[in-house]
């Protein structure tokens, strides 16, 4: 594979393979940032792949009191799916066991769109006949009593079928312990781009997999030709100097914005350096005939 | 552009039906048109040119000048565009309107917004008995829209009110929220007795209490409830008073127990 080499990186002149996703989000607020982040972190984990957990969520950013409908401390979350009817079970399971339970939260839309998903429409029922809507202007919220006070949820969040989930960056270091400043760099990076989410653990992943099998009904397995380990004994797609790989997805509300994400972690990652972060970025394919959406590396240098 | 003006002459002999003078029905009629077009009550003729001087203009901005408390009807079944009036108006002003923004600058007559569905009505001072309410054998009052008014207000307002929000910062009279469906009525000085008397559902906040509550209404304390500040955020740009009054806590009695009782009467707790 050609490379280019800036600032001592090596880029792999290759592309990354992305795929469309329905998507919404949602503003989670609580009397306190704490309080907001934490039931914005239960609902958002167990969810870094649809393989296995049915969607992918994370935290966007943080919201500022002036920036939240109630004026509290928030934190805005996306959630990413295959179908808009798993997105529908996914959210309403979700806010329903990790945003209602939260004290003091409260959930709103943090998005609108001509589609819209069932948000308190859905969860109105555990007031078991006590809940109240209130419909002001365009908005209906339902305002459900619980042990705390009330726990106020709009009616219905947006839903957006623009989404692109799967934009991805390899990063390759000489070893386990700069590739890891190198990934935690560019997932620093990512957290600071609006509309996008590095699902895995902390934006970072470190399994990453080839579809695919030798043993039946396994659809993916692990990417032998980025283990380290097995360098002198497969296919490998690893030269000499490289010890460790991590991987970075990023699903986006937007192709734009997953670009925009992929950019700002390049550019992180140039910025580095190869002695202490990355020796060689590369990104995931099928060879462009799976995913409609793909974002060349060269195209996304800074 | 300049709004289309109808001036009132004198104080008319009977009253006068208003109603055919909104924007809507104004649009594309030359001023001969309007001129012609009857308003009278009783078997005496009226027509707009023989009680207003019409000053030509664009009719989604129509002013009405020097108005009286016989003009009934102002504004009822407004749909778009804007309204205002200089001076008080009869009955039923701003009645099944269902969008638009109607403004009295006088004081309004009874059953005002009478179950408007959409739209703002503000009234400057104060406004009759059954402000947003039914007629009798209507079952639903308001059902949408917002009306602020600036004064105070009589007797049974937001009566069998089913959505939307009714501000009033002044005083008004008994049974302030009867028989509601759901909606939200915040009224900031006293009302008079008995308050969200037969309440089904919705919210009533009573800046300054009432002089009697129902024992029907029963206590479920001090609260600051997150649905309140959105209330708040969504007032201020018609009330900033009746938005500051939501702020703080608030008791909260639930009622109208009676009957359905999912209703609830939200009293300032600085009163």
């Amino acid at each position: 594979m050609r490379t280019l080499t800036v600032k001592g990186v090596r880029i792999d002149d290759t592309f990354a393979e992305a795929f469309g996703m329905r998507a919404t989000a949602l503003t989670v607020t609580a009397d306190t940032p704490r309080w907001a982040r934490q039931a914005a972190t239960t609902m958002t984990g167990f969810a870094t792949s649809v393989i296995g957990c049915g969607c992918e969520a994370g935290i966007d950013h943080a919201l500022a009191p002036r920036e939240t409908p109630d004026g509290r401390p928030g934190v805005r979350v996306l959630l990413f799916a295959v179908s808009s009817t798993e997105l529908q079970k996914q959210l309403q399971t979700r806010v329903g066991q990790c945003v209602l339970t939260s004290p003091g939260s409260a959930c709103y839309a943090g998005m609108s769109g001509a589609e819209t998903l069932r948000l308190g429409d859905a969860l109105r029922y555990f007031g078991d006949g006590w809940q109240i809507s209130k419909r002001l202007g365009s908005k209906r919220y339902w305002r459900l009593p619980v042990m705390d006070g009330e726990f106020v949820c709009e009616g219905t969040t947006g839903l957006t079928k623009e989404a692109v989930g799967g934009g991805n960056l390899l990063i390759m270091g000489a070893t386990a312990q700069t590739t890891r400043l190198a990934a935690e760099t560019a997932a620093a990076a990512i957290a600071a781009v609006p509309d996008v989410i590095a699902p895995f653990p902390g934006g970072v992943v470190r399994s990453g997999s080839k579809v695919g099998s030798k043993y039946k009904g396994v659809a993916a397995s692990t990417n032998d030709a980025y283990c380290p380990t097995l360098r002198g004994a497969v296919a490998t797609a690893l030269d000499e100097d490289i010890g460790a790989v991590l991987e970075i997805v990023i699903d986006g509300l937007t192709s734009a914005a997953v670009a925009d994400a992929m950019r700002a972690a390049l550019a992180a990652l140039i910025r580095l350096g190869p002695k202490r972060g990355a020796l060689r970025i590369g990104a995931g394919n099928y060879g462009g005939k799976l995913g409609p959406h793909h974002y060349r590396l060269r195209d996304l240098l800074p | 552009m300049k709004p289309l003006v109808l001036s009132l002459r004198r104080r008319p002999d009977q009253r006068l039906d208003m109603s055919p003078l909104v924007p809507h029905r104004l649009t594309g009629q030359s001023p001969a048109e309007i001129g012609r077009i009857a308003l009278q009550t009783t078997r005496t003729p009226v027509a707009v040119g023989d009680i207003f001087d019409v000053r030509v203009g664009d009719p989604t901005h129509l002013r009405i000048e020097g108005s009286c408390d016989r003009l009934d009807q102002v504004g009822a079944g407004l749909m778009d565009g804007e309204l205002v009036v200089d001076g008080d108006v009869g009955a039923q002003a701003g009645r099944l309107m269902i969008g638009g923004r109607l403004t009295i600058r006088g004081h309004a007559g009874p059953w005002a917004g009478s179950a408007m569905k959409g739209g703002v009505m503000e009234i400057l001072r104060s406004a009759g008995d059954h402000l947003g309410g039914p007629f009798a054998g209507e079952t639903m009052g308001m059902g949408g829209g917002v009306i602020v008014v600036r004064g105070g207000a009589g007797e049974r307002i937001a009566d069998r009110m089913r959505r939307g929000t009714i501000v009033v910062e002044g005083p008004c009279g008994a049974y302030a929220g009867s028989r509601m469906i759901a909606g939200t009525l915040v009224v900031l000085r006293r009302t008079g007795a008995l308050p969200g008397y037969l309440m089904k559902r919705g919210t009533v906040v009573l800046g300054a209490g009432s002089e009697e509550l129902s024992p029907t209404f029963i206590d479920c304390g001090d609260h600051e409830l997150v649905a309140m500040r959105l209330l708040s955020d969504f007032i201020r740009g018609y009330s900033p008073r009746a938005a500051a009054c939501l702020r703080g806590p608030l008791r909260r009695y639930a009622g109208d127990m009676a009957v359905l009782g999912k209703g609830e009467i939200f009293v300032g707790t600085r009163t």
